[in-house]
């Protein structure tokens, strides 16, 4: 059994989600290769091929990876599909994108975000937004699957470099094309790596008010979130929704503010280690989850725990 | 142009969801059912592009049992223009789902496929994906913008840190985020129109799809709970706790 697994890579660094996602991939019998795409990505490459658990490295140097299209990246894999019972990438929007596409292409139906290898063929993921947990098994002869990183622990980068094999891009599709990238610009650390998160919603009142979360995630050194319906009302872009419709989160510390806490947003915290909310209605599900409750004015809050920080 | 939009059935989102206690699934008898929000944005994003002149036809499919006819009345109270039904009793998967969408792709020929990027019940996020993959077509998952412009679509897809733009060959598969739009309510003339609409039944079957599951499900159970925590005074109090109780600052 050999599986390969998708590693993904930003300015010279592995992405944080590819190494807890490998992890998966070395709960499962047998080798586990990376492939890693891109053109002059030494330092990404030398990263890699030091990852804990993996026995082969291969990389398509190629420019035209260094943006990544599903068409082509699934073509890539598909090429070599014949060498892997399993395939494995981490369910950042890459994963997502890629992973069913070529599933199809192999004619196997993919296991969506597990949180868990139980054996070979049998996996645990959540549904219904992590309000059902669901042991799936499936009969397929190659397995395609996405990995919830938050489910995992990181794999360390401090082994041996094993081999590294180019490969050639082969019969690539083009029937799409990048155009460009807008990549919010933060100081803050990614939401979905943070070690701390700030999160605000609908009581925020306004965008400019979440200025009033950048400063205490400042202190902390926190990523700073919202909640569906902060973002549904325009105070902050989509990516920084939490819940089960943006992104999966499981930091060391939450801090939910004037967040009420439908399921929908819980959906996508509720594995923190610590959850602290600070809402005005003591009544606000939200208060059932938190380990730490606050029931208070938001904007008095706020500039006194910056204080306290 | 026609554009085609499979449509899914499912819990209602507002609705709690209990695990069935033989832990088998969740209880979907007696639940209020809808449209998965991601569909309804599809929708709305075809009624758009065919109010703008971009289409001239609206086709809104949904796999399942005989109240899936439920939903797809209300993509055509929406403003959809017919409806194909493909009668199953089965849980279909997405990959079943997908072949039967790209047999219809064949017979119909839309220039785009716009769907939701998930269904709220599975969260799979595949279907989309893999439709692409079976009709060789270009896919713009995610999508918070979509434009066309002559034979090629630009779709800004919502990514990790940020928005992507692609441009992609048309026919084309677009799959919706929450951003795109904001799904208007069907009015109720338009709902009363909607149920002289065609809507035209199908089976498996008829395309030819073996829809028998690939993936069986074992178990469903309960998340583990978790226990609410204390309430602390002040701001002081809290700071003080999460330094020497919980030791995460």
């Amino acid at each position: 059994m050999t599986s390969l697994f998708y590693i993904e890579h930003a300015n010279g660094k592995i992405s944080d989600q590819s190494l807890k996602a490998i992890t998966a991939a070395s709960q499962i019998e047998g080798d586990v290769h990376g492939l890693i795409v891109g053109s002059n990505i030494d330092e990404a490459v030398v990263e890699a091929s030091k990852i804990n658990g993996l026995s082969k490295l291969l990389h398509l140097d190629d420019a035209a990876f260094d943006n990544v299209l599903a068409e082509k990246l699934t073509q890539v894999i598909f090429n070599i599909a014949g060498d892997y019972d399993y395939f494995l990438a981490a369910a950042t929007t890459t994963g997502k994108n890629v992973m069913p596409r070529l599933a199809a292409k192999l004619d196997v139906s993919q296991i969506s975000e597990i949180v868990a290898v139980e054996s070979a063929d049998t996996f645990i993921r959540t549904i219904y937004a992590g309000n059902a947990i669901a042991t799936v098994q499936t009969s397929d002869a190659k397995k395609v699957l996405t990995v919830r990183p938050t489910a995992f622990k990181a794999a360390t980068t401090d082994s041996a470099e094993c081999e590294v094999a180019k490969i050639n891009a082969e019969n690539i599709p083009s029937i799409s094309e990048f155009v460009g990238e807008e990549l919010t610009k933060s100081d803050r650390p990614e939401l979905t790596s943070a070690k701390t998160i700030i999160s605000g919603g609908r009581g925020m009142q306004n965008g400019e008010n979440f200025e009033l979360l950048d400063k205490v995630a400042e202190k902390l050194g926190a990523a700073v979130g919202a909640s569906r319906a902060a973002v549904d009302a325009g105070f902050v872009p989509n990516d920084y929704q939490v819940g089960q419709t943006g992104k999966v989160v499981a930091p060391e510390l939450y801090i939910a503010v004037g967040i009420s806490g439908a399921i929908q947003h819980l959906a996508g915290m509720k594995d923190s280690k610590i959850i602290v909310a600070i809402n005005k209605d003591e009544e606000a599900p939200i208060f059932d989850v938190a380990d730490y409750g606050l029931v208070a004015d938001l904007f008095q809050v706020l500039p006194e725990l910056e204080q306290a920080l | 142009m026609k554009i085609l939009v499979p449509v899914k059935r499912v819990i209602d989102p507002y609705v709690n969801i209990r695990v069935k206690s033989d832990q088998t699934g969740v209880e979907t008898e007696n639940v209020k059912m809808s449209m998965n929000p991601f569909c309804e944005i599809a929708v709305e994003e075809a009624i758009r592009l065919k109010e703008a002149g971009k289409a001239e036809e609206i086709i809104a499919v949904s796999i399942g049992n005989q109240s899936c006819q439920e939903t797809i009345r209300t993509a055509l109270a929406m403003g959809a223009d017919r409806g194909i039904h493909v009668l199953t009793e089965e849980k279909v998967e997405p990959i079943s789902i997908a072949k039967i969408l790209a047999k219809i792709c064949e017979s119909e020929s839309p220039g785009l496929v716009i769907s939701g990027k998930q269904a709220i019940d599975g969260d799979n996020n595949q279907t989309g994906q893999m439709l692409a993959a079976l009709t060789d077509m270009p896919q713009g998952t995610f999508a918070s913008k979509v434009e066309i412009d002559g034979d090629k679509v630009k779709v800004t897809r919502e990514i990790d840190g940020g928005l992507q733009t692609v441009n992609l060959n048309m026919p084309a598969i677009i799959t919706t985020d929450l951003r795109l739009n904001e799904p208007r309510y069907a009015s109720l003339p338009n709902i009363m129109k909607a149920k002289k609409k065609p809507i035209d039944q199908k089976s498996p079957d008829d395309y030819g799809v073996d829809v028998t599951p690939r993936v069986s499900i074992l178990k469903v159970i309960e998340p583990p709970k978790r226990q609410a925590g204390i309430k602390v005074e002040n701001v002081g109090d809290l700071v003080e706790k999460l330094k020497n109780e919980a030791g995460v600052i």
